[in-house]
């Protein structure tokens, strides 16, 4: 028996006969005049175009973001004149991707909508992120940011500081992984970053929270990412390439006696996580992670079963990370190269795997991958990040 | 180690004055429980009765067994460092002009891991302990400093910012003929106050704590009397730039209620030094200092009412006393409230009987005036904001807390 015919049989059914499909990005700009409703409207513009439907033909959407506020994906559908039978608004930010990604499968699965358009996109007016941050949530609000943090900042300075003397991260080893993601995203039109990242560069970049400095942090902007969940038969009716989901999980409020955070909730799942693909680490092809800040992308080599709790520093010594590399990760540039463009970046890793697994990259190509794994991550409620998600996706032949 | 705090330079009149700006004050109505506990200096969290659990950040249902019965209880602020930054970079406004700021994660022995303003002399490992104390908004933050201070560690910038530490400040005791007035000007003197501004009224009247607080080295003295608008408003113009500490101390008991002694002179004047008093000094010295709020580690900070603990429910034996100690301290906190976007705090000190002539036919304990002054001072480097000062005040406190109803009937003290 197969691990995936074992996971079947225990109860988690897998994700048979669903497709992923129409990689959609809006292209992103540091500040924008427009609101979130038009990211997200353009989005949905972009959808339709690329898979040759009408909107009516769209009967479900999974909307994520944070500047749509006083609006919800309900306010939605009256500014884009949509009737979906099947909406839902998911407030996790990084780790939206996944998890719209694992609740679009099962509605298409059921037959609870037939086409469900994911959208996640926010914009950024020069003072957004300030107010983002300022009513974040309650324990934010009462805990930690009367205390000057401006937003997560020093939430992953904590985060890296532990994790530094913990386990003997340098800042080198930070330093090779945003390298080699700036490599990536020079290939990349839409990265807001153009120029190469040295690493001299990095090193005597501005301290922004010790042990931060500049090239470890992202840099908050407009954008949206989209996709859209269907059957396969669906998708091969429209003629549109797609990808098949082997897998998904999500967690949150993981390991809440763990004084500091060192991980994340992958690895409360990790292990049924792979037996549900059918694969193990060794047969996935390329990384897509999430990466406000370097080290939570460290947590996830680790968790996700790459490496040993600790061991990302050496791993990350030992493997390139570029795209050609022998550990292609976060393909397009990631969010430290491509910008956040808030809610989207939960979404960038996903819609960049979906393009690199149905041979329509819009950067540098991983040599044909079979297997691509997407891990998002986000909300920073009080002092570690709450939810995590990740799926692994694969190709599937004409 | 600390840095020093360095000597006060002498203020560029050609300068703009740094305006007051102050941190996030929004809290929800949970964590103004730790507002409550700052204020009075003690250190105390919610505790499930049902499980145990220490709760941090505030909540109203239990993070362990969902229970809802989550009072707060003092207990020890002992932790370790786990994690430390130093921000260089902020986006509110009051962070920005006082960077670097430092920031920890602490693991309480009580359970929770918190965030908290971090001195200059912990490192990461290292044994801490955390203090409640209210930020420049008024509200709790958590504070944390070395089990065992280094040198200099009330000098912290940071801790300076939480604080109202006289070292170094300009202070102004509105009445210098009194015992306590003299132990006020003797107390900051040792707590390093930078000059002592003491003030006089009725000068034809001689007074042996006014020459005794003239002796004292720091020590100048100003006519004030608060019952007369023209001087309050004459040494304003003189010194409402320099004050950076206000103590009013005005102090005028008499014995005697309505029924059994009604005298119109007498609480008219009660009243006029109490709370009319107050009045004049606020709406003189308080736009000035409430300007000077962000003025540097040395600027304005904090306005103090020397109050009875009668202020809280009256004593008939001090009847008309107690009212006007009560229009006095209603109007402190509307002071309070008007100083509080200069990030200037308002300290009220509830005192028991003094132990002086107005008090001869009142049973101990009565204080003495020098007790009284060094807890007042202390509260200034604590960062207190209620400050019940004797066992008298302190047994009112919790009697209002516990059964007002029975300490109204009740009380004898």
């Amino acid at each position: 028996m197969t691990g995936r015919q074992e996971a079947t049989r225990l109860g988690r059914m897998g994700y048979e006969g669903v497709a992923v499909c129409v990689p959609v990005t809006i292209p992103y700009s540091r500040y924008s005049l427009r609101s979130a409703h038009w990211f997200c409207g353009r989005a949905l513009a972009a959808l339709l175009q690329q898979a040759g439907i009408t909107k009516d033909e769209v009967d479900g959407f999974c909307i994520s973001s944070f500047t749509l506020a006083p609006d919800t994906a309900v306010g939605l559908t009256q500014h884009l004149g949509v009737s979906p039978r099947w909406l839902d608004h998911i407030p996790m930010g990084g780790a939206s991707g996944a998890v719209a990604l694992r609740r679009a499968a099962r509605a298409v699965q059921s037959g609870d909508a037939e086409v469900v358009a994911c959208i996640a996109g926010d914009t950024n007016h020069v003072d957004s992120f300030r107010k983002t941050i300022a009513s974040f949530s309650q324990f934010a609000n009462d805990a930690v940011y009367p205390y000057g943090s401006g937003g997560p900042n020093a939430s992953f300075a904590f985060l890296t500081d532990h994790y530094m003397r913990q386990y003997g991260a340098r800042r080198e080893d930070f330093a090779k992984l945003c390298i080699a993601q700036r490599d990536n995203a020079l290939h990349y039109p839409h990265a807001l970053m153009k120029r190469p990242l040295r690493l001299d560069d990095y090193l005597d970049a501005r301290p922004i929270a010790d042990p931060l400095c500049l090239f470890d942090c992202v840099m908050p902007c407009a954008g949206a990412e989209a996709f859209l969940v269907m059957t396969q038969d669906r998708a091969r009716s429209l003629d549109l390439p797609f990808v098949s989901i082997l897998s998904t999980i999500e967690r949150h409020n993981a390991y809440p006696d763990d004084p500091i955070q060192i991980r994340g909730g992958w690895a409360m799942d990790v292990d049924g996580f792979y037996d549900l693909a059918g694969i193990g680490p060794d047969e996935i092809d390329f990384v897509e992670a999430y990466d406000d800040y370097p080290v939570i992308c460290f947590m996830q080599i680790e968790d996700l079963g790459f490496c040993g709790k600790g061991e990302a520093p050496d791993f990350v010594r030992q493997h390139d990370l570029t795209t050609t590399g022998d550990f292609p990760f976060n393909t397009s540039g990631g969010q430290l190269s491509v910008g956040q463009a808030g809610a989207a970046g939960g979404s960038l890793g996903l819609v960049e795997a979906i393009r690199q697994l149905t041979d329509s990259c819009l950067g540098a190509a991983v040599t044909d991958p079979r297997h691509g794994l997407v891990s998002c991550f986000g909300m920073i409620n009080y002092d570690r990040g709450l939810c995590s998600s990740a799926a692994i996706l694969g190709r599937v032949e004409k | 180690m600390t840095t020093a705090l360095p000597p006060p330079k002498k203020k560029d009149p050609v300068r703009r004055t740094r305006q007051p700006t102050l941190p996030p004050g929004n809290r929800s109505r949970e964590a103004q429980g730790l507002t409550a506990m700052a204020a009075v200096g003690r250190f105390a969290l919610q505790i499930c009765t049902a499980c145990g659990q220490t709760q941090y950040p505030p909540r109203q249902v239990c993070g362990n067994c969902l229970g809802d019965d989550l009072p707060w209880r003092d207990l020890d602020p002992g932790g370790t460092l786990l994690a430390e930054t130093r921000l260089h970079h902020a986006n509110d406004l009051f962070f920005r002009d006082r960077l670097p700021w430092r920031l920890g994660v602490v693991r309480m022995d009580a359970g929770p891991s918190v965030v908290v303003h971090l001195a200059e002399d912990c490192q990461q490992g290292m044994r801490v302990r955390l203090s409640l104390n209210l930020d420049r908004s008024g509200h709790a933050v958590m504070n944390a400093r070395p089990e065992t201070p280094g040198p200099n560690s009330e000098d912290d910038l940071q801790l300076r910012e939480l604080t109202m530490d006289p070292k170094d400040r300009r202070v102004l005791i509105v009445n210098g003929k009194t015992e306590l007035g003299l132990a006020l000007a003797q107390g900051f003197k040792a707590a390093g106050a930078r000059e002592i501004f003491v003030g006089y009224a009725e000068p034809w009247k001689a007074s042996a704590a006014l020459d005794a607080a003239k002796a004292v080295d720091g020590v100048t003295l100003f006519p004030l009397d608060v019952t007369d608008t023209d001087s309050v408003q004459e040494l304003a113009a003189v010194l409402g730039g320099k004050v950076e500490i206000m103590v009013n101390n005005s102090y005028h008991p008499r014995p005697g209620g309505a029924v059994d002694r009604l005298d119109m002179n007498l609480s008219r004047e009660e009243m006029d030094i109490h709370y009319f008093g107050l009045l004049r000094l606020a709406g003189y010295f308080g736009p000035t200092m409430r300007a000077r709020g962000a003025d540097g580690a040395h600027g304005a900070c904090a306005w103090v009412n020397v109050l009875s603990a009668y202020a809280q429910v009256n004593n008939p034996a001090f009847g008309t006393y107690s009212a006007s100690q009560a229009a006095a301290w209603s109007l402190a906190q509307c002071l309070r409230a008007e100083l509080s976007p200069g990030g200037i705090r308002v300290v009220n000190a509830f005192m028991g009987p003094l132990d002086d002539e107005w008090h001869q036919m009142v049973p101990p304990p009565k204080l003495p005036s020098d007790m009284v002054a060094g807890r007042i001072i202390e509260a200034l480097q604590k960062g207190r904001e209620d400050v019940p000062i004797g066992a008298v005040a302190e047994e009112i406190m919790q009697r209002l807390v516990e059964n007002p109803k029975e300490i109204e009937r009740e009380i004898t003290l």
